[in-house]
């Protein structure tokens, strides 16, 4: 199923004029899948049809751009990435010689992933020290992400029990990492487009669901930034369905059983 | 592969079991503790159970402690999927020999996600 030019120009225009965000064309599978369970919970017969219900109900305008441009967050997303990093990338690390890791979770939206790689590393590499910071453009998220409190529904995605019960304290209604963890965790405002944060230069950056939303020239920019920003012999973890190839060739592509990695190439750093 | 979703709701059951059923699972029921060990008896092939923790006759909890007495069902994954959230719980069910705890009300991710890191189901990565 493919979505009409016109359901799509008037979505990326809708998303455009309220978030900066560009969805050019051949982002179709985006809007289709972020789109797609709003259809269905309104009845529509797909998302064309949805589209065209909502375009004269300015009410619904906001849930479209939402859908767009909310990074849905899970603790443990897409699982590949945090096996390689347990597996692989951080006993390279190790022994190299580093025992002190900075790390970014760039785009970290309420700080699952940052907390998600503390409690990796907290639970498999007892002689690591981990300096995480966790970067969005959101106050709100950031605030969240540093209270360190969660609902039981946002507990319940991806959080294996054993990890709840040995960094969580029940409070009330909500779930609270532990101070341990949380004292490993810096929140940031940061956008992907200026300079690196402070707390670099980084062993590992994780940027990932974040390039989808990027033009070329704009992933090229903010590729450039990242790898300025790596430390020698640094990784990047990017999303599932992203990748440097084809954007930026100063990369190269390492599979990690399920999961890609990518370091800058050796000599072509600029 | 096979699930027991055991609980005393026959609506909780049917959500249960069709989230199952979509990630390949072939599934049978019980209501309560006591009918699922019969179930776990009957059928030797179930690897996953699904368990409420209040129910009649015999209770979530005490179906995982009477299930990890038999060294036979030593290969069974027991998720708790209830609305007894209090964490002592948590660690009770977990010390009892559960794998996985889900507190409800829950979203058909949050099995799935629970079952993919369990190695149940495989990983499908989000767009």
């Amino acid at each position: 199923m493919t979505l009409t030019a016109e359901t799509f120009d008037f979505v990326a225009t809708l998303v455009r004029q309220r978030s900066a965000i560009q969805l050019e064309r051949g982002k179709e599978y985006l809007v289709e899948s972020r789109l797609a369970p709003l259809a269905r919970s309104a009845g529509a017969a797909d998302v064309d049809a949805y589209v065209r219900g909502m375009r004269a109900d300015i009410t619904k305008h906001d849930i479209v751009v939402e859908a767009l441009t909310t990074n849905e967050t899970s603790w443990f997303r897409d699982l590949n990435p945090f096996t390689a990093l347990r597996s692989t990338v951080i006993p390279d690390l190790q022994g190299k010689g580093r025992h002190q890791l900075r790390i970014w979770s760039a785009a970290c939206s309420t700080g699952q992933e940052a907390y998600s790689i503390a409690m990796i590393i907290a639970d498999n590499f007892p002689s690591v020290r981990a300096n995480i910071v966790a970067t969005d453009l959101a106050e709100q998220v950031l605030a969240k992400g540093r209270s360190g409190r969660y609902t039981q529904l946002e507990i319940n995605r991806g959080l294996p029990a054993p990890m709840l019960v040995k960094h969580f304290e029940r409070q009330g209604p909500t779930f609270e990492i532990s101070s341990a963890l949380r004292s490993q965790v810096v929140f940031r405002k940061h956008n992907l487009l200026d300079n690196p944060p402070a707390g670099g230069p980084f062993d590992i950056v994780f940027l990932r669901n974040v390039l989808i939303y990027f033009d070329v020239a704009t992933k090229r920019d903010v590729l450039r930034r990242i790898r300025n920003s790596l430390a020698p012999g640094g990784y990047l973890f990017l999303g599932a369905a992203e990748t440097t190839i084809g954007v930026d060739e100063t990369w190269e592509r390492l599979q990690l059983g399920a999961s890609s990695v990518y370091r800058p190439r050796e000599g072509k750093a600029t | 592969m096979k699930a027991l979703v055991i609980d005393d709701s026959r609506v909780m059951r049917r959500i249960v079991s069709n989230i199952l059923v979509e990630v390949g699972f072939e599934t049978i029921e019980a209501e309560n503790g006591r009918v699922a060990l019969d179930q776990l008896e009957s059928h030797g092939d179930v690897s996953l159970c699904c368990i409420d923790w209040n129910m009649p006759v015999m209770t979530g909890f005490e179906f995982v402690v009477e299930t990890r007495k038999h060294p036979e069902w030593r290969n069974v994954t027991l998720m708790m999927i209830t609305t007894e959230g209090e964490q002592d719980q948590i660690v009770r069910a977990l010390a009892a020999g559960a794998h996985e705890y889900v507190i409800k009300p829950f979203t058909p991710e949050v099995i799935v996600d629970k079952l993919q890191f369990l190695g149940l189901v495989d990983v499908k990565e989000s767009v």
